[in-house]
């Protein structure tokens, strides 16, 4: 059970960065994932008080805080229209709305977690995350940065005119996904994203070339590696790469002939 | 630490520890409705309507409730029974320990969604389990419910 | 005496639901005394292991802590926890703590304290020295295997079920009727296949529960969220080594059961807790516990062999079980028994049948009871086989089943020589085929997108008590103005048998539903009662209200002509009145309520019990339809039709939400819930997180009709519906994957990945 003997809810960023620099102490997103250990923390950082909460659409970009709702992702009427319904598509299948009404983007995406959907579909877009000490960093690159105790304070999403698309497969309908694909295209490139390998999700970009979707999917889907975990193979999950890449890549291609 | 938040419609004063969850607040404060059915986030018997918002209460520090509103079912019973008496006519109240739960977010849908249709229903109440049910009767329970309303 | 309104087969609402949909604090945690201690166990990493020594005091100094107990504080007699009628089939096999460790998860201590925290912290206050043993983790090496899980010489099994601890049996038989072996072997064809079935949680949503403490007079009250509460009295009793008259034993609301609370797997800690230190204690398993350490299935491996001529006439069976009862014994000499009696005699064309079976200790949680109770695991076994022959003969599975089935008057060797008395197993069917559209949809149909949409479809059958063994009791009593009390020793688990006894009594006592109030268990108060278990509390325990209400009616009569001066031949009761058959003369049944409560030297109480000689079989046919991705092999359930006969339904919205809900574990056990082990034994599947029951995004669209039976020795002629319905789904799903893809799956759950690798390896 997750034990804690104090609670501060930040008056500032600097405050909870100051306060986070403890490794005993720990930074609140949803709690969704942080009360399941059975760790005893010295205090628990809230920043629920910072207006971290909004999504803001500017003409550029879509700047998301970091205490954002999965919920509002799934619901964002601005980010489903330009992302062609991407973020209802990799929010639905969490578990259920109570919970999506709870877990945060920040904890999300700081956890850098390999069964994460949002992940996945956010690293197929043009991404940043801004953190308060960090600067503003791609999300690729986070992705594979070490963990650190930097606070991520928003997520950043350009409107770069990219098409995508999204879907995962999963055991049961609101289970972690056993594979989780995400395709946009911008121009002749491909930029494909695979999550639940079961490793984080990475990024490869491919241009499209003159060979078959299929050929093209099953070669983005050869640069990633697969593993096995209770859910499924790295076998059938390479397998299951391949077949999803290619038809998010048909369904983008399709959409572009309309 | 001491928190003040409007629980039910009343002002209430507690005096926490910093790591209470919300749920074992509530229980303590005498709102028995609300459930632990698991440890991870998955039930939904915990349900309840933080800022009018169906929330995890299994999954929110009571700290964090200070300042906002907090309604159980304790304090939707009228609504609770009256959607209730479709649930038993179906035979689908059963064990009942999901109930409140459910009832809960039942709520909450008929508050957020205009006329949803079932695939909907089902996305929306995906996170509250039950056993007893195979949740048929659930569904139809809550269809009747939902119709009921727009014939009057 | 004349019927007016009739409650039985109308489906009104149960009685207690207002205070469940108004969460009313009815459950054990909410009645439980705030002053409780808080119980916990401490629960051992290895899957075998022996306490050398154990250090407990730090945690016992720790503040709020109350005490710490380790085994030897503990009564050396062993016991079961099952819920079942003395002597007991299990293995007496069990301490409350013991000093060798047999599961990861098995109890090493007891710690109670003023809090939660507290007790958490002592938990990890506690110093073991384990020496670790080699584990027996595969069920299939168990017997004979040189490292035992219990060499203990206290360990006793009273029943002969073919039990021999030194050789990690828990049971073993074989039963035979006609030469299988000729048979099988003049077959033109013969199905050889092995079924594999995992040990499935019941996942009831109120998690194992109790609370104890001592009345005035000394005695401990136990309050539990149980199934049996008298079977509980006894166990308490035996593991604390008390006299039973010192326990009572309370049932309030139950949160669910599924047979899981037909184990008293939560009790004895904190009694134990309570009797040792005077105080109330309570013990409210997490869902973690729930998963590592309870009671859940048996896992089993069937293998049948199944002989047909080349007409598809079935000629004989073979059937051998090996099931794991885990590290104790609970339930496992008698699940075993029901995965070949409870699905052989489906078939009434088999001329010659042998069921033999061995159940084997492992290092592995003790399994328990769950609705179906090993029916389940050999119905899965035998339909599946049933789908592959009929793959094999390229006939149709419903006609197959149609040439084969049991008919209303067959006799069924293999269900003890019993005859079908209520069967409408084949009307079942002909209403499946229809709803479902069979003939146009079989076998498969491509929809042209990459996928194709497929239909299977499975038989089941179950029993309506323990023939011979159940006992049900009701009690009644008159009260002032006339109403009465129906005391049961029947659990309602939520299945609201506190309602649909109601009906039965309200019927023959000729009087309105309101006009009874019924009253739940107290081994104190209720009549004796074996408990919710084995599908018989509609059956039985109906039986006994009738009979209770039938002496009530004489009662009442006799009572009546007192007061009218006459006798009970001039009278007759009309459940409002007791009125003179050639006269005006009556009395109302008001008056006689108050009048006997002055002057009077006759009880208006009877307490009737029933037991009954035989078990009829509820049957029911299943059909799924399924739509499967041909590249990725992800499927969906898209639809699920359950055609039951159960005799004659009480109350058929309770008897059509059992069946849906039966039908949903199902669909979850044939799709979604597995149990894996790491290499040292630990459960993965320890959460919700991880042991994913169906949500109602993935039962599809449960569709369920009843077919009427009228079953001669069931009250009204009712039978019984709790557990028949879970056994369909497994062999209907794998059965339309079958149909969908040429591969037959046989060991559950049914996965996509599963598919893909058997297409795969019949490709090469």
């Amino acid at each position: 059970m997750f034990r804690v003997k104090e609670y501060v809810k930040a008056g500032s960023l600097e405050e909870a960065y100051q306060l986070n620099q403890k490794k005993s102490n720990v930074l609140l997103g949803g709690m969704m994932w942080l009360k399941m250990g059975s760790n005893y923390k010295m205090t628990a950082i809230d920043l629920s008080g910072l207006g971290l909460d909004k999504i803001e659409e500017t003409e550029e970009e879509f700047r998301i805080g970091c205490m954002c709702s999965l919920r509002q992702l799934e619901q964002h009427k601005g980010l489903n229209e330009y992302f062609g319904g991407v973020f209802k598509a990799c929010t639905r299948h969490i578990v259920g709305t109570q919970f999506r009404n709870g877990a945060t983007v920040g904890g999300s995406v700081f956890g850098r977690y390999g069964f994460s959907d949002i992940l996945t579909c956010m690293m197929m877009l043009d991404t940043q995350v801004e953190l308060y000490k960090g600067g503003i960093v791609s999300l690729e690159e986070f992705a594979k940065m070490p963990y650190n105790r930097d606070i991520l304070v928003r997520v950043i999403i350009k409107k770069d005119g990219r098409k995508a698309a999204y879907v995962s497969q999963r055991p049961s309908k609101t289970d972690f996904p056993v594979i989780a694909c995400g395709v946009a295209k911008k121009e002749d490139c491909w930029y494909v994203s695979i999550g639940a390998r079961p490793g984080k999700a990475a990024l490869v970009k491919l241009t499209a070339g003159e060979s078959s979707l299929a050929e093209q999917a099953q070669a983005a889907a050869e640069q990633f590696a697969y593993g096995d975990n209770l859910r499924a193979s790295g076998q059938y999950r390479k397998y299951l790469a391949g077949v999803y890449v290619r038809r998010l890549m048909e369904q983008l291609k399709g959409e572009e002939q309309k | 630490m001491n928190i003040e938040m409007t629980l039910n419609g009343k002002l209430a004063k507690a005096e926490i520890e910093p790591g209470t969850l919300l749920l074992d607040l509530l229980r303590s404060l005498g709102c028995y409705s609300v459930k632990r059915g698991c440890e991870t986030s998955n039930c939904g018997l915990c349900t309840v309507w933080m800022d009018g918002v169906p929330t995890l209460s299994c999954s929110v520090l009571a700290a964090r409730a200070d300042g906002h509103e907090i309604t159980t079912l304790e304090g939707v019973r009228e609504e609770a029974e009256a959607f209730g008496a479709f649930l038993a006519a179906e035979g689908a109240d059963q064990c009942g320990f999901c109930s409140p739960g459910l009832i809960m977010n039942v709520l909450a849908m008929e508050r957020e969604l205009e006329s949803p249709a079932m695939d909907e229903i089902r996305e929306y109440l995906a996170g509250n389990l039950c056993r007893c049910t195979g949740y048929a009767g659930q569904m139809r329970a809550i269809e009747k419910y939902l119709n009921r309303k727009k014939e009057a | 005496m004349e019927k007016k309104e009739t409650f039985v087969g109308s489906s009104v609402s149960k009685k207690d639901y207002r205070a469940l949909v108004t969460g009313k604090p009815v459950y054990t945690d909410d009645i439980a005394p705030r002053d409780c201690l808080v119980v916990k166990v401490l629960r051992c990493p290895h899957a075998h292991a022996w306490i050398e020594e154990i250090d407990t005091s730090k945690a016992a100094a720790y503040p709020g802590i109350e005490a710490v107990f380790t085994w030897e504080d503990c009564s050396q007699k062993r016991f079961t926890l099952a819920g079942q009628t003395y002597p007991e089939p299990s293995p007496y096999d069990r301490l409350v703590l013991d000093r060798r460790m047999r599961f990861v998860g098995d109890a090493a201590a007891i710690v109670a304290g003023a809090t939660e925290e507290a007790v958490d912290r002592a938990l990890k206050l506690i110093k073991i020295k384990y020496q670790v043993l080699e584990p027996v983790l595969d069920f299939r090496t168990a017997k004979d295997n040189p490292v035992l899980i219990h060499p203990e010489d206290s360990w006793q099994s009273l029943c002969t079920v073919g039990a021999d601890n030194k050789r990690n049996l828990c049971a073993a038989g074989e039963e035979a009727h006609g030469d299988v072996d000729s048979i099988l072997a003049s077959c033109d064809h013969v199905i050889e296949r092995t079924y594999h079935c995992k040990a499935n949680q019941q996942a009831m949503m109120e998690t194992f529960r109790t609370y104890a403490e001592l009345d005035a007079y000394g005695r401990l009250v136990v309050t539990s969220s149980t199934q049996i509460p008298f079977h509980v009295r006894r166990i308490v009793a035996n593991a604390l080594d008390i006299p039973k008259s010192k326990v009572r034993v309370i049932k309030p609301r139950i949160g669910g059961g599924f047979g899981a609370k037909q184990t008293a797997v939560s009790e004895m800690y904190p009694a134990f807790v309570t009797w040792k230190t005077g105080k109330p204690s309570k013990m409210i398993f997490s869902r973690y516990e729930s998963q590592i350490a309870s009671s859940p299935r048996h896992e089993m491996e069937v293998t049948v062999r199944l002989g047909a001529d080349k007409n598809g006439v079935f000629q004989a069976v073979d059937l051998y079980t090996l099931s794991n009862t885990g590290a104790f014994g609970e339930h496992g000499p008698t699940t075993v028994g029901l995965s070949g009696h409870k699905s052989i005699p489906l078939y009434s064309t088999i001329k010659a049948f042998r069921f033999h079976y061995d159940v084997v200790y492992t290092n592995t949680m003790s399994a328990g009871a769950y609705r179906g109770y090993g029916a389940t695991q050999g119905i899965f076994a035998l339909e599946s086989a049933v789908n592959e022959m009929a793959m094999e003969l390229h006939m149709d599975p419903v006609k197959l089943r149609e040439m084969n089935m049991v008919h209303e008057g067959d006799v069924m060797p293999a269900y003890y020589g019993e005859t079908a008395n209520s069967c409408a197993l084949d009307r079942c069917m002909k209403r499946a085929k229809e709803m479902i559209g069979w003939d146009e949809k079989w076998p498969c149909k491509d929809m042209g997108n990459g996928k194709v949409r497929a239909v299977g479809v499975a038989m089941a059958m179950q029993g309506s008590s323990i023939s011979k063994v159940d006992v049900a009791g009701a009690t009644l009593k008159l009260n002032d103005d006339g109403f009465y009390s129906l005391m049961i020793g029947a659990s309602d688990m939520g299945t609201g048998c506190d309602t649909t006894l109601a009906q039965v009594a309200a019927d023959c006592l000729g009087c309105d539903l309101d006009n009874i109030v019924t009253h739940g268990v107290d081994t104190d108060v209720s009549p004796y009662d074996s408990g919710s278990y084995a599908s018989s509390t509609a059956y039985l325990t109906g039986m006994a209200v009738v009979k209770a209400s039938q002496s009530m009616v004489e009662k009442i009569k006799e009572k009546g002509a007192e007061y009218l001066g006459l006798t009970a031949d001039d009278v007759d009761f009309d459940g409002d009145r007791v009125y003179c058959v050639d006269g005006d003369a009556f009395i109302s049944l008001k008056d006689i309520g108050n009048q006997v409560m002055c002057n009077n030297g006759k009880a208006l109480e009877v307490t009737e019990s029933h037991s009954s000689p035989v078990s009829p079989p509820p049957f029911m046919v299943g059909m799924a339809e399924i739509e499967l991705d041909k590249e990725t092999c992800a499927f969906e359930l898209v639809d699920y039709v359950g055609v039951i006969d159960c005799g004659t339904p009480i109350n058929p919205n309770l008897v059509r939400v059992q069946t849906e809900g039966g039908l949903g574990q199902g669909i979850g056990m044939a799709m979604f819930e597995d149990v894996t082990r790491s290499e040292r034994g630990r459960v993965y599947e320890n959460s919700f997180m991880q042991y994913k029951l169906p949500t109602r995004m993935d039962t599809g669209n449960i569709r369920v009709e009843i077919e009427s039976s009228y079953e001669p020795t069931g009250p009204f002629g009712v039978k019984s519906v709790g557990e028949v319905v879970i056994n369909t789904p497994s062999p209907a799903i794998a059965g339309a994957v079958a149909a969908a893809t040429g591969v037959q799956i046989r060991e559950l759950p049914v996965t996509p990945e599963k598919i893909f690798r058997e297409l795969a390896s019949s490709i090469k």
